[in-house]
Order: C-alpha cells, then sequence, then structure tokens
C-alpha cells in the first residue's frame, strides 16, 4: 500500500433516512482493503457523527477519506449556515437541533465531542454565512 | 450471553429468519439517542431501543454491533430489517419496555460496556 486511496462522497442535506450511507460505505471499503479494525471503527464513528451534522445541520456537504499508509484522514466540508461558537459547539450536550430531529436519535448535542474522542488529530473551521471544514485523522495501529 | 439468551429471556420475537443466534454477545446499551450510544465503544454488543428508524441499523453497524432489540412492541419496516440482515445484525422484537427488558439481561449477568477508544 504505497500509495494514497481516496474516496468521495456527496451528502443530501434533504434525506435524513440517507445519512450514514457513506460511512457505511468508508468502513466497508476499509475493511476489505484489511486495515486495522480498531481503527476503521473509530474512523467509521467519526465520519458517521460528521455525516449526520453534514445533512441536520449544514444542508448537505462533500466527505473525502484518504487511506496513506499510516493514517486515515477524513475531510468534511459544507456550505452551511457555520457555527458562530465554536467552543460552545464542542462542549458535551450543546445542541441546536429541533425536536423533529431529537425525535430521530440525534441531536444529544455529543456529535462534536464523539468526533473528537475517536479521532487521534481533530480541526475545526468555521465561518458564519459561508460553511465549515472538519479534519479528522485516525492512526493507523 | 448468546443472542438465543436474549430472545428467552425477553420473550422476544426473531424479525431476521436468517440470523445465528449462537452468536456471544459481551455488552449491552439501552438508548434512543444514538451518539449516547455512540460515546461507547462495546464489543460484539446488543443495542436495546424504543426508536424505529434505518438510523439505529446504522449505529449498531457502526459499533460492530451483533444485535438490536426493539422494545415496547415496535416492528421496523422491511427496508430496516435488510439493511440489518444484510450486516449479520440480529434483530428482535420485545413487548417489554426499555426499564423492563434492560432489567431482565441485567438479571441474567449482562453489562453495560466500557468506554475504551
Ligand atoms: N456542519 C455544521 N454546520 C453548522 N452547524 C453545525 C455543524 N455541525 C455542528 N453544528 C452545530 O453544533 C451543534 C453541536 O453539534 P453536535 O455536537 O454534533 O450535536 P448535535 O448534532 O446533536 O446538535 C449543533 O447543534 C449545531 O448547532
Ligand atoms: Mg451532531
Amino acid at each position: 500500500m504505497s500509495e494514497a486511496i481516496t474516496l468521495r462522497y456527496t451528502v443530501p442535506g434533504d434525506d435524513f433516512t440517507r445519512a450514514g450511507e457513506a460511512s457505511a460505505d468508508v468502513k466497508r471499503n476499509l475493511k476489505r482493503m484489511g486495515v486495522d479494525r480498531e481503527a476503521v471503527r473509530k474512523a467509521a464513528i467519526a465520519l458517521y457523527e460528521g455525516e449526520i451534522n453534514l445533512a441536520i445541520h449544514a444542508g448537505g456537504g462533500e466527505i473525502t477519506v484518504t487511506l496513506t499508509p499510516d493514517t486515515i484522514v477524513m475531510l468534511l466540508e459544507d456550505h452551511g449556515p457555520g457555527i458562530p461558537d465554536i467552543s460552545l459547539a464542542m462542549s458535551e450536550g450543546w445542541s441546536t437541533a429541533p425536536d423533529e430531529v431529537r425525535s430521530l436519535g440525534f441531536g444529544a448535542g455529543m456529535g462534536l465531542p464523539n468526533m473528537k474522542k475517536y479521532s487521534d488529530r481533530f480541526d475545526i473551521q468555521s465561518t458564519v454565512g459561508v460553511g465549515t471544514t472538519i479534519r479528522m485523522e485516525v492512526d493507523l495501529a | 450471553m448468546k443472542i438465543r439468551e436474549i430472545l428467552d429471556a425477553l420473550g422476544a420475537r426473531l424479525l431476521t429468519p436468517d440470523a445465528d443466534l449462537e452468536v456471544d454477545v459481551h455488552a449491552a446499551c439501552g438508548s434512543d439517542m444514538m451518539s449516547d450510544v455512540l460515546a461507547y465503544v462495546k464489543d460484539q454488543g446488543v443495542l436495546l431501543t424504543g426508536l424505529n428508524n434505518p438510523q439505529v441499523v446504522r449505529t449498531a453497524d457502526m459499533m460492530d454491533m451483533v444485535c438490536i432489540v426493539f422494545v415496547r412492541g415496535k416492528v421496523p419496516g422491511e427496508g430496516i430489517l435488510e439493511l440489518a440482515a444484510a450486516r449479520d445484525i440480529a434483530v428482535l422484537t420485545t413487548e417489554k419496555t426499555m426499564f423492563s427488558a434492560c432489567g431482565l439481561l441485567y438479571e441474567k449477568g449482562l453489562r453495560g460496556g466500557t468506554s475504551h477508544v
């Protein structure tokens, strides 16, 4: 595995039931490639939370996953409303999700904290009115 | 504990007929909030939930869970069952409430997982 492998997905912003398809596909692909099981699980959980956020908070977005010989790099980009206060958004339990989303099992305000917890490196950039970019890396064992 | 024992303890009904009931379950998690489920890594786990949508299966899949129990008599649609079957996740439904279902499994020795990343 000398070259990087890249997977790209567009996450729709209007179909919550499909959110998670990209993460499931990434997980399937990485597993098939024989990538370390624990690393795949961490990456898939972090990506899944990010994908849900793209669907419910950002009106959709783009996911790019790159597998290098020692890291899974995941990039999530959207042109949604952006996040006014990132440190508040990162705190456990803080959420602006409407009741409708909560009744679907999300909106507990644990998504961003979970993403940070499961990745070895986590970076979030957001500008109100422009969008949000998150970069997560999970090291292979 | 095996999936078969969960089925018996909860007086549950199996909705994925091809599931292997001899699979071992090492931990359990009961919640309607999927992010709470995603916060704790559990090996070979069972998810008990009152929520009925495809994200339940996606969450279980991400966590490498082997079994989902829908409580309070919830019966998921065909699409959800197919999604689970394709991932070798056994799906059960029980008339028990969340509290009672969790209590019964706890009594049989099943415990919540530990948080290790
Ligand atoms: N991609 C995004 N675009 C805009 N806002 C976001 C995005 N991701 C997260 N947020 C904001 O941060 C809050 C916390 O996110 P998160 O921790 O995932 O919790 P939840 O999704 O359960 O609300 C969200 O409620 C939302 O206000
Ligand atoms: Mg979220």
